[in-house]
């Protein structure tokens, strides 16, 4: 019995590994946003006279909207002067290699289980880390350079390819596009910059990890990749944050621009704090990412696994302007406790012979919401376009709810639309025939939901799927009995 | 092996065994037979510890433990199995992946090492090639798209594999033809090494015919009310329940 109480205490001790905090000095701006905070944070970054004005338009259309209030969520008002928009971890220069990193930032990593130091380094894929407002380092530069893959923090981006940037940011998802990416648009700071020349495949994952630190403070990164005709590339995104029992803000924007040709393939396993078990505390993870297939035969796919986050509010989309280009969304998202997720996809058909696929697994346990929402549409030019959708939810106990609002336009008859959408509870049979067999109840949760997500976590790199399993597992402790 | 006394076992209030005794030493092999609704499945149910089936009165022994202070998966580690008359489909969870976990849940909790890959393969062919399996099987989601035969044929592979101290097989017979029948009482027999008990629930007599119990019990309305040979399947096969209606309450 002694042994029992000793595991139980490792999986409440497990059950948020990444929720401690780094004691770095800060180089933080006040609180508030006006304009003078979104000057200062363009100054902080050096930034060229054209990004501020974006930056300060952005801002200015900011004023003039009004949140969102149509997710089928309970979001208590965000007073957004008492957000610091900018923090980063104090050092003398921008550090010319990870050797020059403060080793307290690079132990963070470590701890986080994404090394950054030469020898620890995951195999065969080069991580951007971001720490609050900055990213700290990015690793495999040599490798990514000689096979001509740009891959550095959004600020080194407008420093080095400016030109590259100014093409594309704000080409697929412009600032005036809703509320938050407007904001965004007025004070990101940091995130990740990606570019695949012509006819190249990247070759290995990239990926940006996202850690949210300082206090009071909103994480508003911004991703651009930007895939030349016949390129290919993977790129996956982790993020987490401290326990804390105050709301904290993230509200960032992701731009796919795939040319004739090129895929990009998107991953995300996202386990942003979600708060206690009372619902206290956690992330606001509001996010607007979206990728535009913008010539022929192009691919975009996302895939996402959602555990983390007080409220979750995003939908991965894409615009499949070029013929027969094709978007895929496949997503996972649980909520537990007091978590309320409204997430999905929108799948818009431009081009002729288009395909899009969408396969959506919503697992709720606890007290929590958990919704789907997609939007299916097909242009009027959009001739002999199609799309799939399967929408499936698993209940666990009784307090939960899950929802699906598909929202389907046609405006081209010979457009096909397929939508199947199931609910079903973890069935009381099911639990009992894993136990008879001799595993334990959790073990027998973890494994049927596990099926049932598999459809997903085939999409995801091998070493992801794992750790998304993993995730899934201890955010669901204590989901049965 | 196993002591049932009185017991007692309701579902929602309502009592379905009425006061059942019942007893199975190392290596006997015994039928429960009975009309429908006499309560057979229940036994086999609440032998597991399946929940709502609530023991109000009476005691189950197995190797001189208290079931009724176990949970499922601890009852299975004991070593008890029930193979289920309608057997759940999980989809997703691949049949081999299942099994193995199931096997290496039940070792880590009775303090043996995991079984390797290798060995757990090698274990789990053999039963497969024994009951005239696809080994395809082992790659598709459990019991998910298979026939009802496969689904009774899976049981018994998953009782070959984990190598229960008693199996519980509560009609597998049913829905079989007759030489899948023939095949999973191939299956049981092959399991028959003097050590492990066997308690067969069955409608006909048929799946006997290629078992030979040690005992047959009838169970009606709850309670054990004959209990004889092998001869006594057969009086069942020829003359039907109805002779139980004669009031014999022995």
């Amino acid at each position: 019995m002694n042994q029992t109480a000793q595991q139980v205490e490792q999986v409440i001790q497990q059950r948020y590994k990444a929720g401690f905090y780094t004691d770095i000095d800060s180089d933080r701006i006040r609180a508030g946003l006006d304009e003078e905070i979104v000057a200062m944070i363009s100054a902080k970054k050096n930034e060229p006279e054209w990004l501020l004005e974006w930056r300060l338009k952005a801002f200015h259309h900011w004023q003039t909207m009004v949140g969102p209030n149509w997710a089928h969520l309970n979001l208590p008002p965000i007073d957004f002067q008492n957000i610091h928009y900018y923090a980063a971890p104090k050092q003398k220069d921008r550090p010319k290699s990870l050797d020059e990193v403060d080793p307290k930032l690079l132990e963070t990593f470590d701890k986080l289980g994404v090394p950054l130091h030469e020898r620890a380094r995951l195999a065969g894929v080069a991580v951007d880390a971001v720490f609050d407002s900055v990213s700290v380092g990015t690793t495999f530069q040599k490798e990514l350079k000689e096979a001509g893959v740009i891959f550095c923090s959004f600020s080194e981006a407008v420093q080095d390819h400016p030109d590259l940037v100014r093409e594309y940011l704000g080409s697929v998802v412009p600032y005036t596009d809703n509320y938050f990416a407007a904001l965004n648009s007025a004070v990101f700071s940091d995130g990740s910059f990606v570019y695949i020349p012509k006819d190249t495949r990247c070759p290995m994952e990239l990926s940006t990890y996202f850690r949210i630190n300082a206090r009071d403070t909103g994480q508003f990164e911004r991703t651009l990749i930007v895939a030349e005709p016949g390129s290919h590339v993977s790129y996956l995104e982790g993020c987490t944050a401290p326990m804390r029992d105050e709301n904290q803000l993230h509200a960032a924007v992701v731009e796919l621009v795939a040319l004739e040709k090129a895929q990009i393939k998107y991953s995300t396993v996202q386990n942003w704090y979600p708060g206690d078990e009372n619902g206290k505390g956690g992330i606001y993870n509001f996010v607007t990412k979206r990728g535009d297939c913008r010539e022929d035969d192009s691919r975009i796919s996302w895939t996402q696994v959602e555990t983390g986050s007080a409220i979750t509010w995003k939908y991965p989309s894409c615009v499949l302007r070029g013929d027969r280009s094709a978007g895929e969304f496949y997503s996972v998202a649980l909520t537990h406790n007091h978590q309320q997720a409204d997430t999905g996809t929108k799948m818009i058909h431009l081009g002729k012979n288009t395909t899009s696929k969408v396969i959506s697994k919503g697992i709720s346990a606890g007290k929590s919401n958990n919704s789907y929402r997609g939007l299916v549409r097909m242009a009027k030019r959009a001739h002999d376009a199609r799309n799939y959708t399967q929408c499936d939810s698993l209940l666990i106990g009784k307090t939960c709810g899950a929802h699906t609002f598909p929202y389907i336009e046609s405006a081209n008859a010979s457009a096909k639309i397929e939508h199947e959408a199931t609910t079903s509870r973890i069935g009381e049979d099911q639990l009992f025939y894993c136990r008879s067999r001799g595993l334990d109840e959790e073990d027998a949760v973890a494994m049927i939901v596990d099926g049932f997500c598999k459809e997903v976590f085939k999409e995801l790199p091998m070493e992801f799927a794992v750790e998304a399993k993993a995730l899934l597992e201890i955010s669901l402790e204590g989901a049965v009995g | 092996m196993l002591k049932i006394s009185n017991l007692h076992v309701a579902i929602d209030d309502k009592e379905i065994l009425k006061g059942v005794d019942l007893e199975i030493g190392p290596g006997e092999l015994h039928a429960i037979m009975g009309p429908n609704g006499s309560g057979k499945s229940t036994l086999g149910y609440a032998l597991a510890g399946r929940e709502g089936y609530d023991i109000t009165a009476g005691s189950v022994e197995f190797e001189g433990e208290d079931l009724a202070e176990m949970e499922p998966e601890e009852r299975a580690a004991a070593g008890l199995f029930l193979a289920f008359q309608y057997p759940v489909e999980i989809p997703g969870v691949n049949n081999a992946y299942f099994l193995r976990a199931a096997l290496n849940a039940q070792r880590k909790a009775r303090g043996e090492e995991e079984i390797d890959s290798m060995n757990f393969l090698k274990a789990v062919r053999e039963s497969l090639k024994s009951l005239k399996m696809d080994e395809a099987l082992l790659k598709r989601a459990v019991n998910e798209g298979f026939s009802g035969g496969e689904k009774k044929r899976n049981e018994i592979v998953q009782m070959a594999v984990l190598q229960p101290k008693l199996a519980v097989l509560d009609e597998t017979d049913s829905g079989l033809d007759i030489d899948a029948l023939k095949l999973v009482a191939e299956g049981i027999n092959a399991q028959r090494d003097g050590k492990r008990s066997f308690l067969v629930i069955t409608h006909y007599q048929r799946l006997l015919d290629y078992l030979t119990p040690d005992r047959v019990h009838v169970l009606s309305d709850g309670r054990v009310v004959e209990s004889g040979g092998e001869e006594l399947a057969e009086r069942l096969e020829a003359e039907g329940y109805a002779f139980l209606e004669e009031g014999s309450e022995a």
